[in-house]
């Protein structure tokens, strides 16, 4: 198999950028070692897109984040992605933390962030009326928003995958080749050569930048954990609220999802194994006795699951992200040490290695670009009349499998023979939320089970979690 | 719009109990709304014996105890749509339910009765660390896929909480021939029947651990292990005690929350310790002609009482439709010192019957009294050989001694020790 550009890596960076690329008259591969998008540090994060303050003057991430914050409403819209803009508040807590604050502001003006404010106690009251009585005031950032990281990824994906792009998952690379005008990637599914290849894996950027014998970063993964909250404390926190960053780092913030629950995390703490997404007990307990530091009204006992995600820092000392031609071969580009505000950053981080990539690769555009992905049916967020129109057309619609979420069999069969459709069950959970909501799974994980099976033609005991060896059940009974 | 006198959600053993005796109780047009594909609610995977030696006087299959009631409906006129999901209650009790066959449903109800039964508290709930592999599920889950689904979801097996399902389930999965490791419990007391602890696991060999619980979970895609630790008496782990135990599978039974997410969507007012609705003696909620009983209302340890208590529902739907209910002052009940709530949390004062208080106590007791007051007065006081918060507990209040009750008074059930 042979194509243009093969990305390695299907994470939010590999899927935007894969879109991009898609505008071209060119052939794209993106390649996943996973069993499906956005399973690495995409999946886990604030889902925060951040109004660009944090980086320091003059550097990609403050450049990226910026642009990327801009662009993010416009490419949601596309992509049919729910996307709030919700605004975020750093809080302050002293005199001395307010100076923090003015600080933020400053760097935020310098790096282009639109309009930002520092404001008092009262306003910050108004603003978010359960924050603590001991804060003093804040930053508040209107241009931040809220977006699910997954959901991005995976309608970037489907909407590269319909204008063109090859996709392959299960399919870690293992090894690269370079005769001077291909590269030869040595995969889990043969061999596949490519004339420019991206490194975008993530937490295993460096092991992949190392296949060229690019050794000028190591990635330091960096794990954070976080709550989840059922949607019954949503009306507790109305923005993404953050407490002042210390050398520690930013801190644990509290934040509403697009699906309208809460968010509680990260810790942040540098870790051995690149696929160590295991919770601590103390990781959860560093969250739950902070959280309600900033919202003292917060309940985490109403806390649905927790989870960790993994942060792809580099040991570089600028501390910025790794975007470019290796320096051992110009026709390798790193994408790499894409840690917070990477999620915020994704759609400039597109446009800018596309940039790169066409400099290299002069391309046409390609007539007949389509930059909508369609809308999936949403059930839960619809209309009686809708909902009647619906099932009208197919009755599948009117079955519901998920109770708690409100997801019927017709978008689980959607979800799994769209483009780049789910094969296992986190792939159906992300993609319509079944088994997202408060039960967890505890009713309709069989149904899922067999409609997967069914869908797939695979037996139900070849179904898994999320590939390998996570099988959901064994033999038959006797 | 399809029209109602009663709307009944759920098709469990207490819906049908409450469909029938409203049935019974002159009740014309009747329907009950199922989200499973078959009436009988959560009986139908509890294969084991064990139920109706209350309420038939024999032992029963859950899946026998069911039949019953489903053979009783089919018998009359009452309406069953199966395989429906009711999406909204709304004001005027308008129900919007959807399956596959009719699509979307409305429904105009002169009283409805809510009978949604409850859900199992996930992993999430408590916060285990560790990873997020498969291989852990509730034990209502392990349960369906075994006795409905027919699959085996494991082969070795540890069973976090000793909740009556978390211990049906150590006996069933070793008589499935997999091998249940152990049964740990946060609590220094089981939280499951006695019988159930002597037929599950003392008969079937299986350790059960109090005072212990699982702190971490092990294995990158399948699950491989748990660390397990003992707690203190404030529940929190001793560090040092942990241990590995190997598994591939790790059972949740560790409580169950009543499904109230149409309840709430109805605004209708929730006891803070049940998470069921506030009722009154006939199991009105807050919202007149809206009544709710069986696990939707608090979480009971026997269908016996389920039945019985949804035939109270089944009765006060059928006299508020007739226009019959009681137009008396309300008196409240209050559980104080170690009676952890009460139901009904409201007794009409010109109530027609004797009323059964039902309650859980908060810690074991033996040779305890229960003492129900009014004011100062005494009203009832019976010695218990043993209280535990795993068995609910009950007492009679006479007809003739509620309407003695002052306007504006309370009933207060305590424990003396």
């Amino acid at each position: 198999m042979q194509f243009d550009v093969a990305i390695i890596g299907a994470g939010v960076s590999g899927a935007l950028t894969a879109r991009e690329l898609s505008r071209y008259n060119m052939q794209v591969a993106l390649i996943e070692k996973g069993s499906d998008v956005a399973v690495g540090s995409t999946k886990a994060n604030s889902a925060i897109v951040h109004a660009g303050f944090d980086a320091e003057n003059g550097t990609l991430k403050a450049k990226l984040n910026v642009e990327g914050t801009a662009l993010m409403p416009q490419v949601c819209k596309e992509l049919n992605v729910p996307y709030k803009n919700i605004g975020s508040l750093v809080v302050a807590y002293s005199e001395k933390e307010m100076q923090t604050v003015q600080t933020l502001y400053e760097r935020g003006v310098n790096n282009g962030v639109p309009d930002m404010r520092v404001i008092d106690k009262a306003e910050l009251k108004e603003l978010e009326p359960m924050i603590s009585d001991l804060a003093v005031g804040a930053l508040w950032a209107p241009s931040a928003g809220i977006v699910c990281p997954y959901e991005l990824t995976i309608a970037a994906a489907v909407n590269a995958a319909e204008n063109g792009v090859g996709f392959f998952r299960n399919c870690e690379v293992k090894g690269i080749e370079d005769d001077g005008e291909y590269f030869t990637l040595d995969t889990a599914q043969g061999e596949i050569k490519a004339k420019y290849v991206i490194n975008a894996a993530g937490v295993y950027s460096d092991t992949v930048a190392r296949m060229i014998g690019d050794d000028s970063f190591n990635i330091i993964p960096r794990k954070g954990e976080y709550y989840l909250l059922d949607k019954s404390e949503c009306s507790k926190v109305k923005h993404t609220v953050f407490v002042c960053p210390t050398e520690m780092g930013k801190g644990i913030l509290l934040s509403p999802t697009v699906d309208g629950n809460v968010l509680a995390g990260p810790t942040s703490i540098d870790i051995e194994e690149k696929d160590d997404v295991d919770t601590t007990a103390a990781g959860l307990k560093l969250v739950s006795d902070n959280a309600p530091k900033s919202i003292p009204t917060i309940n985490l006992r109403n806390s649905i699951t927790s989870f960790t995600g993994i942060r792809a820092h580099t040991d570089r000392k600028d501390n910025d992200f790794v975007i470019g031609q290796s320096e051992k071969n110009a026709r390798f580009i790193n994408v790499a040490g894409i840690e917070s505000p990477g999620l915020s950053s994704a759609p400039a981080i597109g446009k800018y290695v596309a940039d790169i990539v066409l400099s290299l690769f002069p391309c046409e555009k390609k007539a007949d670009f389509n930059p909508e992905r369609p809308a999936p049916v949403r059930f839960r967020e619809m209309s009686t009349e809708e909902r009647k129109a619906l099932i009208e057309k197919d009755k599948r619609y009117g079955r519901i499998i998920c109770r708690c979420e409100t997801v019927t069999e017709g978008e689980i069969i959607d979800a799994i023979q769209g483009p780049v459709g789910a094969i296992d069950m986190d792939g159906v959970k992300r993609r319509t939320r079944a088994g997202m909501g408060r039960c967890q799974s505890g009713f309709c994980g069989s149904k899922v089970v067999e409609i997967l099976a069914r869908e797939l033609g695979k037996n139900v005991n070849d179904i898994t979690k999320y590939g390998g060896e996570s099988k959901i059940i064994y033999e038959r009974t006797k | 719009m399809l029209n109602y006198d009663l709307a009944v959600i759920g098709g469990g053993p207490a819906g049908m109990a409450a469909a029938l005796e409203a049935k019974e109780n002159g009740v014309e047009k009747i329907i009950i709304l199922e989200r499973a594909a078959t009436l009988g609610g959560i009986l139908e995977q509890c294969i084991h014996a064990g139920f109706g030696l209350h309420y038939f006087k024999e032992e029963l299959s859950g899946p026998e105890y069911a039949y019953r009631f489903i053979e009783k409906v089919k018998a009359t006129d009452i309406d069953v749509k199966v395989d429906t999901m009711v999406l909204t209650i709304e004001e005027g009790n308008k129900i919007t339910a959807t399956n596959n066959v009719d699509g979307l449903i409305e429904i105009s109800a002169k009283a409805i009765v809510l009978a949604m039964g409850c859900r199992e508290r996930p992993r999430g709930a408590i916060n285990i660390a560790g990873s997020r592999c498969s291989g852990i599920m509730t034990a209502g889950t392990a349960q369906k896929y075994v006795n409905i689904d027919g699959y085996m979801p494991g082969h070795k097996i540890v069973i976090l909480g000793s909740g009556d399902i978390g211990l049906i389930m150590a006996r069933r999965m070793s008589l499935e021939g997999a091998k249940v490791q152990m049964v740990c419990e946060l609590q220094p007391y089981s939280n499951g029947l006695t019988r159930n602890i002597v037929q599950c696991l003392d008969d079937m060999g299986i350790p059960l651990k109090l005072s212990c619980t699982v702190v971490a979970t092990h294995g990158k895609e399948r699950l491989e292990g748990v660390t397990i630790a003992d707690v203190d008496e404030k529940l929190c782990p001793i560090p040092g005690t942990e241990r590995f135990v190997e598994c591939d599978t790790l059972l949740l039974s560790i409580g169950l929350i009543p499904e109230n997410e149409l309840t709430r969507m109805a605004g209708i007012d929730l006891d803070r310790v049940t998470n069921g609705a506030v009722v009154d003696e006939y199991r009105q909620t807050s919202k007149e002609g809206v009544f709710a009983c069986g696990n939707v209302l608090q979480v009971h340890d026997l269908v016996d009482y389920v039945t019985i208590e949804s035939k109270l529902a089944g009765k006060g739907a059928a006299k508020y439709i007739k226009g019959e209910s009681e137009k008396g002052e309300y008196i409240e009940t209050q559980g104080i010192n170690g009676v952890r709530y009460i139901v009904p949390q409201k007794i009409n004062s010109k109530t027609d019957d004797d009323v059964n208080l039902y309650f859980r106590v908060g810690s074991v007791y033996k040779g305890a009294k229960i003492v129900v007051t009014c004011g100062d007065k005494v009203i009832l006081s019976k010695k218990r050989p043993r209280m535990c918060p795993s068995e609910m507990e009950t007492v009679t209040i006479k007809k003739d001694v509620i309407e003695s009750i002052p306007a504006g008074e309370k009933l207060t059930v305590r424990v003396e020790e």
